[in-house]
């Protein structure tokens, strides 16, 4: 998993792994309380593309230990290290601006001397092999969709247009297909009321009838 | 009423649509963000003749930045944990720049062109102790000399290009605090100093590469240290007694210690007890007596002789060497609105390298702390650059007798936030210069339209965003129809006052806490002291800020009344009596001054303004002010009642004393309180009543006087994996602040803080840790009135037989019912907040601070009890999101979209005029403001609308009339012909 991954950057970018490689040292914790340290070792890899500000992207990576309680950073390589961390349960978080990861559950055993076990929480799988994949890549702006017809047609001008152009070139067509009395008749009608009304001229509206 | 509501509630609930989002070319629009770092504790400069001069900081707000010197921009920094302060910095092998943290236990290594980690190194150390780094000056970059690092009894020889721990020495068995270390140039030795109980000094001589001690001397001092201490040259120190009245010459030349003792009285006259200044200058320190800065000439056998004094406001910086063999430093004095800008020579103080006087703004204080930096002139002399730090915590680049930069530091520790009203345009109506001509009109709009339409090359997205920028006008200082541009007042730390423009951000003005009782008060909080609205429209809205004479709780309060459109101080008093809370009572005086409420710690409050109007107006209410105080430590909520004048104790008419109504006790061994919370006292509920699908009706349980409490049990209190689930358990309480009555209860097994919660309406939303799932979990609990349920009846509203209108006391025992459920969330919340808009109509987002300092903008119906797994029919119309085990992170709606609000602390929202939409101001060591619209904006036309797609449509529709129209007359004539 330490290789990096060749692939056209796009390609890259979908299959963007990150894996976690942990494994825990015993330190001489000396420190004043009897908790035995321990501590923990990952490793966040982001694969090379080519998406500009993917460095400075890289170097502004955080990992924060139990809700930032501590926070690290990485290193060039991509590891990152928890230091003094005593036995029991922890959560490690990774932010990172454009990718989303899931939080990480890790257990630090006591008994196994710092023998470290972790899962993602959000899709409680086991890190057996120790990789931890991003769930997803975030995009944070809508993406505009590229010029359409169609976008056009949909708008609400579009379909004022298109009613227009319906009733310019579709009506006069319904009205030929109206008998010819009964246009008459309605015409008639119309004349005498002296403004057109539009329920009058509709078929089948039938007030006069 | 409740009619209107049946109309109007489905139709904004049916409104509400997926959340806030973004397209690129928008950002920066109605949003802004600033950045910043904190005040600066540690600078060093990084000047050489090629590449890119920057000083290196590092803050208070644990923030080691690099700035560009020239511009003082940030070309990268790093927001290190809260508890990660840090203690010292420097620039190794001329490329890493080396921070030591967490009290000497951590230290890592920067690169300094992009600010990539390089290497982190944890060391060990047994307690806290002051820690000390020391980065040796290297001139040889291909030789590795060690850097030393002392913190918590260890000394650690660290290799500056990989981080690796070449040596360390166990100090703690002996007690011995290192006080200095030096690297004597060439020399693989180096010498540590320190003090064994503060009454011994020892020199050790160790060798730099493999860490074994060469030599050891001690010698004891029967009087002891105060600690003290001032290095003067590479083989001398000098110390202060434990009487601090002694100053002590230790020599530690080639391994011999040495004490010469000078009593200051010989030095100075009468005088009292005396302070070591911070600045290292060479073979002379400054040393602060009877309130006057003296300097002290350490000769070559540890004689001491004045040679300078000056008076009390004087800055200085870190001596510096400037030519072969002398250095200079700088000092910084005050003198009215004007500041000198000394640098003088060690040797020869009456040698005046520099001499420069800048104006300075009265609001930024006195200086307090200067790096200085020379460069050499293009004619071979000494120019010097100085980085000042001022008491407001800007930072100021005084190059030449001018101020090249200014960042507003201050802004980086905001405590508080309110906003304000803009002046009202007074020239009548006076509309802005909106376009000068119809082209230039229709040519922007074109523009427009190209770019909605995608069709606009990168130029013209530039065109169009700077044509959205000036069209909307949203940078004038008057106040606009939509309410979208006001102030938003920001108190920070160091007791200065900020009001930025909410349309860029701007600082419009701002203005220095001043007191006559202390140096430097703290700001503290904000308050709406006067907001002229139907009387005395004339005078112009005030706030009230509140500031503390140090940092205890019982230190006198000092209080600030501030003309919001001027940022001019009305007047300003030392109270006298300290502060622990201010009640702004709901009652306003003739001149529409709200009352406010101060108590002090001996149980008395006093009541604001002091004038006999408000005296009256608050006896009339006497018997309705009750408030509350929690006790954290002691896991107690009381309850407070007025009960008389404290006339017997002092003359005060405006003081009283209270009396206890209420106490809930909370079991030390079981509960341990760690969040309370109540609803923000200027909320506006449009309605009381909410619809169900099957018409059914509830009511909100809609008090003012509801508080929330969270508590864990004791062991749960730490941090997560410092406990098991079975040992912890989260209690939370809605509690009656009047009568002390709990009214609800719930119990969550297996869980932990800390809690972060937001209260609105008739709802709580809280996030905690559930440690059996091992996740994150957010639970809504609503509260609804059952004692309003019968009144669903028509018949009974139309013959008056509801209770409506009956008054609501607190005294009555409400028959309330809670509806929760919880969901799981997938990060952990620094803070959480809830969009309020004018009327209380559009629906509510929840805008959740995470951890990776972003704000997500969640909808409320993603929290709602009434979610089922299989909504029916009727309920999707109405809104109601199908349940899922956790709660979506759509990235689309983070409403910081690509920035980080650094260090988020707290987020603010105001509502503007529009009902649709809501200011969001949110502060760390990041500012970030942006407007939302929770609903979109439905009574507004949005600004990408697109009036040239409208114009066209129009002239197409005409064009098409008369074609029509021709066409028509055309084949008329033709059938008449037939």
């Amino acid at each position: 998993m330490t290789q990096i991954i060749r692939s056209s950057p796009v390609l890259a970018f979908i299959a963007l792994q990150i894996s976690f490689i942990f494994f825990a040292s015993t330190l001489t914790c000396t420190s004043g309380s009897e908790d035995s340290c321990y501590t923990i070792t990952g490793r966040v890899k982001i694969p090379p593309s080519n998406v500009i500000g993917h460095t400075e992207k890289f170097s502004n990576v955080k990992v924060l230990l139990n809700g930032g309680h501590k926070i690290t950073f990485l290193r060039p390589d991509g590891y990152f290290t928890f230091h003094k961390v005593p036995a029991g349960t922890h959560l490690i978080e990774v932010s990172a601006m454009g990718y989303f990861f899931s939080p990480v559950r890790v257990d630090v055993s006591a008994r196994h001397r710092g023998k470290v076990q972790a899962t993602l929480t959000e899709t409680r799988r086991s890190l057996t092999e120790m990789v931890l994949e991003p769930l997803r890549e975030e995009q944070y702006y809508e993406i505009r969709e590229p010029f359409n017809v169609m976008n056009i047609v949909k708008s609400p001008m579009g379909l004022m247009v298109g009613f227009m152009v319906v009733v310019v070139f579709l009506m006069p067509k319904l009205m030929e297909n109206i008998d010819p009395e009964e246009m008459k008749q309605a015409q008639e009608e119309m004349r005498r009321q002296g403004v057109p009304s539009l329920t009058s001229l509709l078929p089948g509206a039938g007030a006069s009838r | 009423m409740a009619i209107r509501v049946f109309l109007l509630l489905p139709v904004f609930l049916s409104s509400a649509i997926v959340s806030f989002s973004l397209y690129e070319d928008q950002a920066g629009l109605a949003d802004w963000h600033q950045r910043y770092i904190g005040k600066v504790k540690h600078a060093v400069f990084h000047t050489q003749k090629t590449g890119r001069k920057r000083v290196i900081v590092s803050t208070e707000e644990n923030v080691v930045a690099s700035l560009d010197l020239r511009h003082g921009e940030i070309f990268w920094r790093h927001v290190l944990g809260t508890k990660d302060a840090i203690d010292g910095v420097g620039i190794a092998l001329g490329k890493y720049v080396i921070t030591l943290s967490s009290e000497g236990s951590t230290l890592r290594a920067w690169n300094l062109p992009d600010g990539q980690m390089v290497w982190e190194t944890a060391l060990h150390s047994a307690h806290h102790s002051k820690s000390l780094l020391s980065v040796p000056i290297n001139l040889k970059v291909d030789k590795d000399y060690p850097i030393t690092v002392f913190g918590g009894g260890y000394l650690h020889a660290v290799s500056a290009l990989d981080g690796e721990v070449l040596w360390e020495k166990d100090f703690t068995a002996e007690g011995f605090e290192v006080q200095r270390v030096l690297q004597p140039l060439g020399s693989t030795v180096i010498y540590v100093l320190g003090f064994v109980n503060l009454s011994e000094a020892v020199v050790y001589q160790i060798d730099s590469k493999s860490g074994e001690v060469l030599a050891q001397k001690s010698m004891a001092f029967p009087g002891g240290f105060s600690g003290e201490i001032s290095s003067v040259s590479s083989d001398k120190v000098v110390v202060l007694d434990s009487t601090k009245s002694i100053l002590v010459t230790i020599g530690f030349l080639d391994g011999d210690i040495s004490f010469q003792k000078t009593p200051i009285s010989d030095l100075v006259e009468d005088s009292g007890n005396a302070e070591i200044l911070s600045p290292l200058l060479s073979n002379m320190l400054a040393v602060k007596v009877n309130k006057r800065t003296v300097f002290v000439k350490v000769g070559g056998e540890g004689k001491l002789e004045v040679v300078d004094s000056l008076s009390d406001e004087t800055a200085m910086s870190d001596s510096l060497a400037v030519a072969d063999d002398q250095e200079a430093f700088a000092s910084v004095h005050h003198e009215g609105s004007k500041i000198h800008l000394m640098v003088k020579l060690v040797n020869e103080l009456d040698n005046v390298l520099l001499r420069e006087t800048i104006e300075m703004d009265q609001h930024r204080g006195r200086v307090h702390k200067v790096f200085m930096n020379n460069y050499i002139r293009t004619d071979r002399s000494n120019g010097f650059r100085a980085l000042i730090v001022m008491e407001d915590h800007s930072l100021l680049l005084l190059q030449q007798g001018a101020i090249v930069w200014s960042r507003e530091e201050g802004l980086a520790s905001v405590t508080d936030v309110t906003t304000a009203e803009l002046p009202v345009e007074k020239d009548g109506v006076s509309v802005a210069k909106v376009e000068h001509t119809l082209f230039e009109w229709l040519k922007g709009h074109v523009l427009k339209l190209k770019g909605s339409l995608l069709l606009a090359s990168p130029e013209d997205v530039v065109a169009i965003q700077e044509l959205r920028v000036k069209s909307s006008g949203k940078n004038k200082l008057t106040r606009d129809h939509n309410g979208f541009r006001k102030l938003i007042l920001a108190l920070t730390r160091g007791g200065k006052l900020f009001a930025l423009h909410t349309g860029d951000g701007r600082i419009v003005w701002s203005m220095l806490l001043k007191s006559q009782a202390c140096e430097r008060p703290n700001g503290i909080s904000l308050y709406q002291w006067q907001v002229p609205h139907h009387h005395a429209m004339d005078k112009n809205p005030s706030v009230l800020v509140v500031g503390r004479c140090g940092s205890d709780s019982s230190a006198p309060g000092v209080l600030s009344f501030v003309d919001v459109y001027t940022g001019k101080e009305i007047t300003s008093s030392d109270i006298g009596h300290s502060v622990v809370q201010v009640l702004p009572l709901p009652f306003t005086d003739s001149t529409e001054q709200r009352l406010h409420l101060i108590a002090d710690t001996v149980g008395h409050v006093h009541l604001y303004p002091k004038t006999s109007e408000a005296l009256s107006i608050f006896q009339r209410e006497f018997q309705n002010i009750y408030w509350y105080t929690v006790e954290a430590d002691d896991g107690i909520i009381r309850g407070h009642v007025m009960k008389s004048s404290c006339s017997g104790e002092t003359a005060d008419e405006y003081c009283f004393t209270t009396r206890e109504l209420w106490t809930v006790v909370f079991p030390s061994e079981s509960e341990k309180i760690i969040s309370t919370l109540t609803r923000k006292s200027n909320e506006v509920v449009h309605t009381q009543a909410k619809v169900n699908t099957d018409q059914d009706l509830l009511y909100k349980y809609v008090s003012k006087n509801l508080l929330f409490v969270a508590t864990v049990s004791p062991k749960g209190a730490g941090e997560i994996g410092s406990v098991t689930p079975e040992e912890s358990s989260l209690v939370v309480y809605l509690i009656d602040t009047i009568t002390g009555r709990i009214l609800h209860r719930l119990s969550h097994q297996g869980c932990q803080g800390p809690v972060h919660a937001v209260f609105s309406e008739n709802w709580v939303v809280y996030h905690y840790f559930n440690l059996r799932a091992h996740k994150y979990e957010v639970t809504v609990v609503e509260i609804y009135d059952q004692s309003r349920a019968e009144n669903k009846n028509v018949w009974k509203l139309i013959l008056g037989k509801h209770n409506l209108t009956a008054p609501i006391t607190s005294y009555s025992r409400p028959e309330v019912f809670t509806k929760s459920q919880s969901y799981f969330f997938a990060q952990s919340v620094k803070t959480i907040a809830v969009t309020s808009t004018a009327k209380g109509i559009t629906s509510k987002q929840l805008l959740i601070g995470t951890i990776g300092d972003q704000i997500l903008a969640l909808d409320k119906r993603f929290v709602d009890p009434r979610r089922t797994l299989n909504p029916s029919q009727a309920e999707k119309e109405e809104g109601i999101i199908p349940l899922t085990d956790s709660l979506p992170i759509i990235p689309q709606s983070y409403v910081t979209h690509s920035h980080r609000v650094e260090g988020l602390r707290g987020i603010v929202t105001a509502p503007s005029k529009l009902e649709s939409t809501t200011h969001v101001f949110a502060y760390g060591v990041d500012l970030f403001y942006t407007r939302l619209a929770p609903s979109k904006t439905y009574d507004s036309l949005t600004d990408d609308f697109s009036y040239a797609l409208l114009l066209i449509t129009i002239v197409v529709l005409v064009a098409a009339i008369y074609i029509t129209w021709a066409l028509s007359e055309k084949k008329e004539l033709s059938e008449k012909w037939r």
